[in-house]
This record gives C-alpha cells, sequence and structure tokens, in this order.
C-alpha cells in the first residue's frame, strides 16, 4: 500500500492508504482529525473546507495521492497556530456573534470565511455583498445572517 | 455529590412552595384566556361583530406534551459535584436549538452560580422517564423550565443548609453568590466542598421557593452558546466523531426508489476484495430499517467505492411509478368536503398545495451500533431515545435492560431524529456482521431514501359580508405523517387517541391542538385527512408538521380578504385579531419594518401573524421578484425572486436566552424563506429527483436577506414557550404574501418554482450514489 506525506497543521505525517481514498477520509478516518465534516462528499455542502496552502478546498474532493510532500494542510484544528494565537479571528467573531446553532458546519464555514477575506485583501478590496453572496457552504440551521456579520467584523481584524 | 429531585406535584403544598403554585397558576390562566379575549374585541371598533372560539385556545400541544412529563418530573436531577461545578444530565436531545445553553442558565441563576459552572451532558435513554425524555413539539424548555428550577433551588437550600450546619451558626442571614454561601458573620464556604456533607441517602420530599423574575441575573440576557468554543475548534464531537473500538465505517447500497429492498448480490466477492472492505451484506427492508447492502470498510471513501461497484437485484419498493401529480391526485381524492355555501354572503376560495420537501439536517443519518449475543450498545442523536430503545432491544431480540442507548450531540434535527432510523440500521449490521459499525449516510440517500416533509393541500374557502368576516373553513389534506415514534405512544396515553394502521387519529391530534385561526372570522373549521398507510412514504415533522402550511393558506387569504374589502393587510390584521398579543407583534413588527413605505415596482412588503407553543409572532417581509434579481446567475445555484429584509417580532412568554432565541427566529426564517420559494422534492416515478444541495435548493447565501432583524417582546409569562420551531410559519405566510404583492400573482402551489422546468440534471439512481470528485484542487480560493 502506497504510503502518502504531506504537512498537516504544521507538522508532516504519513500515511499508509490507497491512492483514490479522498483526503476527508484520511484525515477522518485513519488520522482521526474530525474537525473537518462530511456533509455530502460531493464538494457541495462545503463542510469539510479545510486549507491547501493557504487556499480553501474541499478534501472529498482531492484524491490523497494528489497531495504533495510539500502541501501544507490546514484543518480547523490548526487555523489558531497560522496567526500564532488562542483563537484566529474569524473563530473569535463567531464566538461574539453567537454564529453557531448545531455547528456541524461551522468548521467549514470558518475555513472557507479565511479565505474569502484573505482573497479579497490580497486583491486590495474590502468584503462584500457579492463575496458574501458567493459563499456555497449550506448552513441547514439557517445561520447565514450571522455568518456575514462575523466575517465583516473578522475582516476588520484580520 | 448531592442528587435532588424537583417534583412538581409538591407545587400545590403550602409554605415555601406557594411561590411555585402561584406561578403555575398564573401560568394556566395565561393559557386559558378565551373568554378575556372575546371582552377585548369591544375595544376595537373596526372589527367585525362575529367572533370566534376554538378550543386549541384553551388546550394545545404544548399543554399536552408538558402534562406527559409531570408524573416523572420528580425524577428530574441536578448533582453538586466537589469541584464546585452543577452537573444535569438532560433528558433531551441538542441538536442545535440552543437547550443546553438555555437550560444552564437557569439553573445558574437558581444556584447563584456563574453559568461556565453548570455542565449539561445528554443523558442515556432513561426508561423510568416515559414522557419525559422526547425532544419534539418546541416544547423542551416549556416543561423543563419547572422541574429544573425545582431540583436546582432544592439543591440550593440543601447546600446553605449543609453550610450553617458545618460552620455553625443561625440559618438567617445567608447571602449566596457565585457558588460560595456567606454567613452574616462573614465566614464562607463553597458549593464543592459542601457536595458530600450536604448528599442525602434517599430521595425526600420538600418544597422548594423558587426565584421571582425580579431576581434572575441570566435569564432574559443574552448569552453565547456553551459550546460555542469548542464549535469554533472543531472540538464538538457527534456521533461521527466519537471512537469506539472496531466500529469501522459502514454504508449502506440502496434501492433505486422509494423503501425498495435488496433481494440477491451478484457479485459479492468482488466487492468483498475490494481495497479497505471487510464486509458486505444485504440487510433486509423491514418496517423499521431502511436496509440494502451493508458494506463495512477501513474508510467511508472506500464504502462509497463498493457501493458503486455493486451489482444488486432489487425488489420494487412502495411508491414505484408514482409522481407529484399521482400524489396530488390522491389528495384531491380525499380533501374532506367543506360546508353548505350561503349564497347571501360573499366568497373566497382557493386550494394550495405543498410539495414533498427534505428533512434533512447537515449532518446526515448516523449512529455507531456494537452489538453482541448478549447485550447492545447505541451512539446516536436521537429524540426519543427511550422508544428507540425499546424498538431496538424489540428487533435485536434482546432485553430492554441489555441495550444501552447514548444520546450524541445532534448535527441538525427540524424532528428528523425524533426517528431512530440510523440507529435501527447500524443495531441490524451490527448484529448480522457480529462486528461493531459506524453507520453513515451518503447525502444522496439521505435525500432520496431519508424522511420527508409529507406532500399535503389546503383548501380555504371564506364568506364575508360588507366588513364582516362571517365564517372561515380549511381542509387540509396530507400524506400520512409517521407517528410510530414515541410521541405517537404519548399521545394514545396522554389523549386517549387510538393507534391506527394510518396513524390519522395521531394526525388529527396534533392538528387539533395546534391549527388555529385567530381572527374573528365568525364560524371557523379546520379540519384534516390524510392518505396512505404511515409507510408508503417515509415522513416526519420537518420544523413542524401542518402549521406553516396552515399559516401560508390562512395568511394569503387573508391578503385577499383585505383586497376585498379594500383594506390595507396590515390594519386589516389589526382589527380582526382576536388576541392581544398577536396585536403587540403586529404593531413591533409594523412599526420596525416601517410597514407601508414606498417601495420599487417589482418589490413588495408582506406580513403575517402565528401562534403557536404559547408564544406570538409577527413577520414582516421584504421581497425583490424584479427581473435582475429573479435572472441573475449562479453556477449550479438556484435564484429566483430574493427576500431582502425580514423584521421578525416574537413573543415567548419568558425569554430564557434572548440571543439563542434570536437565532431560532433566523434559522426558522431561513426555513420559511426556502419552503416559500424554492426548497421541494420531485417525486417521479417512485423516487426522488433531488441527490444534492445543488438540488435541493435550502436557502443559500445568495438567498439571504441582507437584513434580519428579530425583536424580541418583553416577558408576558413567567415561563418560557416554544422556539425551534417557531420561526417558520409566519415567515414563509410573510413571504408568500410579499410574493403575491409584488407579483401581482397569488401563489397556489409550494415553493413557488416547483413547476417550473426543473433547473438540474437529476443524478443516476443506480448505482445509488455519485462518484466522489476528483477535481478539489481546481476549485480553490
Amino acid at each position: 500500500m502506497p504510503t502518502h506525506t504531506f504537512i498537516l497543521n504544521g507538522q508532516s505525517v504519513s500515511v499508509d492508504c490507497e491512492d483514490g481514498v479522498r483526503l476527508l477520509w484520511v484525515l477522518r478516518d485513519l488520522l482521526g482529525v474530525k474537525g473537518p465534516k462530511y456533509g455530502c462528499g460531493l464538494g457541495v455542502c462545503k463542510a469539510c473546507t479545510c486549507h491547501i496552502n493557504g487556499r480553501a478546498f474541499n478534501p472529498c474532493s482531492v484524491p490523497v495521492a494528489d497531495i504533495q510532500p510539500s502541501d501544507e494542510i490546514t484543518t480547523i484544528e490548526g487555523l489558531a497556530a497560522t496567526v500564532g494565537r488562542d483563537l484566529h479571528p474569524m473563530q473569535q467573531a463567531w464566538i461574539d456573534f453567537d454564529v453557531a446553532q448545531c455547528g456541524y458546519c461551522q468548521p467549514g464555514q470558518i475555513m472557507a470565511a479565511v479565505a474569502l477575506v484573505e482573497e479579497a485583501r490580497a486583491s486590495g478590496r474590502p468584503i462584500t455583498d457579492a463575496d458574501l453572496d458567493g459563499l456555497r457552504n449550506v448552513c441547514r440551521c439557517g445561520t447565514y445572517p450571522r455568518i456575514r456579520e462575523a466575517i465583516e467584523a473578522a475582516a476588520q481584524q484580520m | 455529590m448531592a442528587g435532588t429531585g424537583g417534583e412538581l406535584g409538591r407545587d400545590d403544598q403550602a409554605g415555601p412552595a406557594r411561590a411555585v403554585s402561584r406561578r403555575r397558576f398564573i401560568g394556566y390562566l395565561i393559557a386559558a384566556p378565551t373568554l378575556v379575549a372575546g371582552a377585548q374585541l369591544a375595544v376595537e371598533p373596526a372589527v367585525a361583530a362575529v367572533p370566534t372560539h376554538q378550543a386549541v385556545d384553551e388546550y394545545d400541544l404544548t399543554d399536552l406534551l408538558t402534562d406527559a412529563t409531570k408524573p416523572t418530573a420528580h425524577l428530574i436531577t441536578v448533582e453538586v459535584n466537589a469541584d464546585g461545578t452543577v452537573s444535569f444530565a438532560m433528558p433531551r436531545a441538542e441538536v442545535g436549538q440552543g437547550i443546553t445553553t438555555a437550560v444552564a442558565m437557569t439553573i445558574a441563576d437558581e444556584m447563584d452560580l456563574p453559568l461556565d459552572r453548570v455542565r449539561v451532558s445528554l443523558a442515556d435513554a432513561r426508561p423510568e422517564l416515559v414522557w419525559n425524555q422526547l425532544t419534539g413539539g418546541s416544547n423542551s424548555m416549556h416543561s423543563l423550565f419547572f422541574p429544573v428550577r425545582v431540583a436546582a433551588a432544592i439543591a440550593r437550600e440543601q447546600l446553605v443548609s449543609a453550610a450553617v450546619q458545618t460552620l455553625g451558626g443561625a440559618p438567617g442571614g445567608v447571602s449566596v453568590r457565585d457558588g460560595v454561601i456567606t454567613l452574616p458573620d462573614g465566614r464562607s464556604v463553597s458549593y464543592g466542598s459542601l457536595a458530600t456533607a450536604a448528599a442525602v441517602p434517599r430521595t425526600r420530599l420538600v418544597g422548594a421557593r423558587l426565584k421571582p423574575r425580579s431576581h434572575y441575573r441570566l435569564i432574559g440576557t443574552p448569552q453565547g452558546r456553551v459550546d460555542a468554543l469548542d464549535i469554533v475548534t472543531g472540538r464538538k464531537q457527534f456521533a461521527l466523531d466519537l471512537d469506539v473500538p472496531g466500529a469501522l465505517p459502514t454504508m449502506v447500497c440502496r434501492a433505486p426508489t422509494i423503501n425498495g429492498s435488496a433481494l440477491a448480490v451478484n457479485n459479492r466477492a468482488q466487492v468483498e476484495a475490494m481495497p479497505g472492505i471487510t464486509d458486505v451484506a444485504i440487510i433486509p427492508h423491514t418496517a423499521f430499517v431502511p436496509g440494502g447492502v451493508a458494506v463495512r470498510g477501513e474508510t467511508f471513501g472506500q464504502c462509497i467505492d463498493a457501493i458503486r461497484a455493486l451489482d444488486v437485484s432489487w425488489g420494487p419498493g412502495s411508491v414505484d411509478g408514482k409522481s407529484d401529480a399521482d400524489v396530488l391526485a390522491d389528495l384531491g381524492a380525499a380533501e374532506l368536503p367543506l360546508g353548505p355555501a350561503n349564497p347571501a354572503a360573499s366568497t373566497l376560495e382557493e386550494r394550495f398545495t405543498f410539495y414533498f420537501r427534505p428533512g434533512d439536517p447537515l449532518e446526515t443519518n448516523c449512529a455507531i451500533a456494537d452489538v453482541r449475543p448478549t447485550g447492545a450498545e447505541i451512539w446516536s442523536s436521537l429524540k426519543s431515545p427511550i422508544w428507540a430503545q425499546e424498538q431496538i432491544a424489540q428487533n435485536l431480540g434482546l432485553p430492554v435492560t441489555a441495550v444501552t442507548v447514548h444520546v450524541t450531540q445532534g448535527g441538525g434535527s427540524f424532528g428528523r431524529h425524533l426517528f431512530a432510523d440510523a440507529a435501527f440500521e447500524a443495531a441490524a449490521i451490527s448484529q448480522k456482521l457480529g462486528k461493531p459499525v459506524k453507520l453513515m449516510w451518503h447525502r444522496t440517500d439521505n435525500f432520496r431514501q431519508g424522511r420527508v416533509h409529507p406532500m399535503c393541500t389546503s383548501r380555504v374557502r371564506v364568506t364575508y359580508s360588507g366588513r364582516n368576516v362571517l365564517s372561515f373553513e380549511q381542509r387540509h389534506t396530507s400524506v400520512g405523517t409517521d407517528f410510530t415514534h414515541g410521541l405517537g405512544e404519548l399521545l394514545s396515553a396522554t389523549y386517549g387517541t387510538e393507534p391506527k394502521q394510518d396513524f390519522l387519529g395521531y394526525s388529527q391530534t396534533v392538528f387539533n391542538l395546534s391549527a388555529n385561526v385567530p381572527y374573528n372570522f365568525g364560524a371557523v373549521t379546520q379540519a384534516l385527512n390524510e392518505i396512505y398507510d404511515y409507510n408508503t412514504f417515509n415522513t416526519s415533522s420537518v420544523r413542524n408538521i401542518y402549521s406553516p402550511e396552515v399559516c401560508v393558506a390562512k395568511e394569503l387569504m387573508v391578503d385577499r380578504l383585505a383586497d376585498a374589502m379594500g383594506q390595507d393587510p396590515f390594519r386589516f390584521r389589526r382589527a380582526f385579531l382576536r388576541d392581544r398579543r398577536l396585536r403587540a407583534v403586529l404593531q413591533k413588527a409594523a412599526q420596525v419594518g416601517r410597514w407601508g413605505r414606498a417601495m420599487a415596482p417589482g418589490t413588495a412588503q408582506g406580513i403575517a401573524v402565528h401562534k403557536e407553543y404559547k408564544g406570538r409572532a409577527a413577520c414582516l417581509v421584504e421581497i425583490d421578484c424584479t427581473p435582475a434579481t429573479v435572472s441573475r446567475q449562479v453556477e449550479n445555484g438556484y435564484t429566483g425572486p430574493r427576500v431582502t429584509r425580514v423584521v421578525y417580532a416574537v413573543d415567548v412568554g419568558l425569554p430564557i436566552n434572548p440571543l439563542g432565541l434570536k437565532a431560532q427566529m433566523m434559522g426558522g426564517i431561513m426555513d420559511g424563506i426556502a419552503q416559500a420559494l424554492t426548497y421541494s422534492l420531485h417525486l417521479r416515478d417512485g423516487h426522488f429527483l433531488e441527490g444534492s444541495w445543488d438540488n435541493a435548493y435550502y436557502t443559500r447565501q445568495w438567498n439571504t436577506p441582507l437584513e434580519v432583524e428579530v425583536i424580541v417582546m418583553p416577558p408576558t409569562s413567567d415561563r418560557p414557550g416554544g422556539a425551534g420551531e417557531f420561526g417558520v410559519a409566519a415567515s414563509m405566510a410573510a413571504t408568500a404574501c410579499a410574493y403575491r404583492r409584488a407579483t401581482g400573482t397569488m401563489p397556489t402551489s409550494f415553493p413557488v418554482n416547483h413547476d417550473l422546468p426543473l433547473g438540474f440534471t437529476p443524478l443516476p439512481t443506480v448505482p445509488p450514489i455519485p462518484p466522489s470528485p476528483t477535481d478539489g484542487l481546481q476549485n480553490t480560493f
């Protein structure tokens, strides 16, 4: 069985796994990293959103063999460490605005929100309603309005 | 450790319990205001002179559910721990509705503790609680509020007694703050250090002096969720996040039509040899187990691949060949007749259709089961765990005492987890394989074989003469709702409802205890009929069963009536409402929402009210139906009209946590918008076409209102009403009313886009689930 190596939340990890297994299951079932959630396995609901080299992606849609040894995968568990704090400003905003209800989709929402703000900042512009409209993450509890508020607030802190 | 019980049966005692008795008495008084409401009508000169009275005004579903918990209220216990914390194993499910936070606030207030020292966990199934471990009908805070406070108050008083005894001194003048008891002479002792000394060898009945509302420090103040930090750091554990030794990922290959069963696996050896796969087994479809072909493996990803590789011979399902139009025809044939026409009156009449919609939370059906010859252990989000435990024991042929059922944190429910389908299925698979399993449903299965809100029609006829409404008749006809869960047994035991194959008796009880017309519309009749046996379709409550549809049909007809009488929809409602609290929320929503402000062509306001769960709600919606908005393009997404602004005024009696309450209303509003405009399932040839969130159009960010304001009204009661489902009906109705005013057309089928051409290409039904994508690295941002 092939061995796959990559950087997970700042640590190099190796895992023996068939090439075609999607990264979500490598994280959850083999490495025990449970923050990224299964919501559809189709790249639609975005509940599993993580970062690869700082960009948001859905590990349910990436065979583990596509991950290179130098790739840095960040899950919700490793987000705060990327800014050297106990909580990332986005996580803090989520608490300040009491965004979560059941919480199942929220790790993915937070990871997507961070990437959205970083992307806007990289192009030198503030977050707009159109940017927020473009977030595809499903929240079946319907927390969308608070998600928007929290992102706009966190963008000021990032 | 001190365990104390609070019993409502002591309320009527003299002495310390008098305050409780008085408050409950008031509660009942508040629950029975009909004659007063009638008398209040006289102060509204514009109101028609034909009053309305309904039995549901006096006794509703909330009363029934709460009454069912009373005999076992003394089994509600709080525990004081040596570390100064207080634990409460809550006999309810937390599925996002925030009751762990609200209950923790209640305990903290009653015991003078900081919120962070109260630990609320979810109790395992406790059969001795009988009807007191059911999470449904938006009833939890209403039914738990007094028992929890009584238990907490008794614990506090016991701790104070122990402090006086331990330190020596007189019982008077003792103060308690933040879990520290201070005697008049300044000596103090903490709860934690008294936990053992305060313990009693057995429960005894004592009176409890509950705090008056004016002494609350937390109740009524906005508090963030107690699990917020765990959620944002990914630490909150749901069923699939638990590590149970040997419980490998397990999924089921499901039939191409609803409730089909697997007859044979034609390539078992080939699939068993696939990488990672440990087991392949047919799981028969039964009344309790959905079933199909189970596969168990090292990873869920390999289970998905195995399911797609299976070659299965399938038996027929329960609705093969049926489509939306067939069900609609069956509903039409079963509709109860309206009364005789009144030729002297003007008549308005309409029939509304509400299509099936998914009951999916974001967490798909899942459960862990470890079934051994001598016993079983189950983990799942369950709102009726006692019934689940009994049924699992029966399914497995084990004594109930040999089955342990753990209630896990749920990733949403909306009524779905009243049923235990995943737990039943996991138990069946584990027994068949002789191994522990961690069962997860695929999203596509959740949509296609999961539980759905029953399709229904609502026919309304209104008669009026001049400015008086003479009659309002509503005939609701629905696909049968499944009441096999514990609520059905509760209705039998509490309300004397006879169980039937089609459960119509249960349904009618729920309908009669919730449907209402809060207007002076003269002679009001509302009646329900149902079609099909309960297991023809897999149905459940989906954040309400009847209320949103009944409300939409009613409120749209109210707008038509207002038009017919040449009146403004808001002023018409204000004049005809026969309930003071409803007029108050209506006035508030209209005022904050600036009802009647100038709106551009193609946009409009809508307003609607709803009464349920001892609460009152009014919703004002602004909708944009302009071509530019309706034709917005979102890749693989549906746009349509956009609700741009919502103002929601809610009176729940006693709001415990306004921040959580607002969250529940906000979620309900997102549901209401979706149900009115976009969210449904299309039945074609015995199966549902939708298979992903890009097919079933629940509200997404691009259809989220840019402004949502929820106003929590000041307390009108000493007791909290319901919240979980209370945001849906008024917002769905207000959206429908706004759509009607913006487009100038009466919407008669919901969601309004259901009859438009399909906006997606349906996924195949064989194999039942699509392949896992491989393009994730091409879609980063």
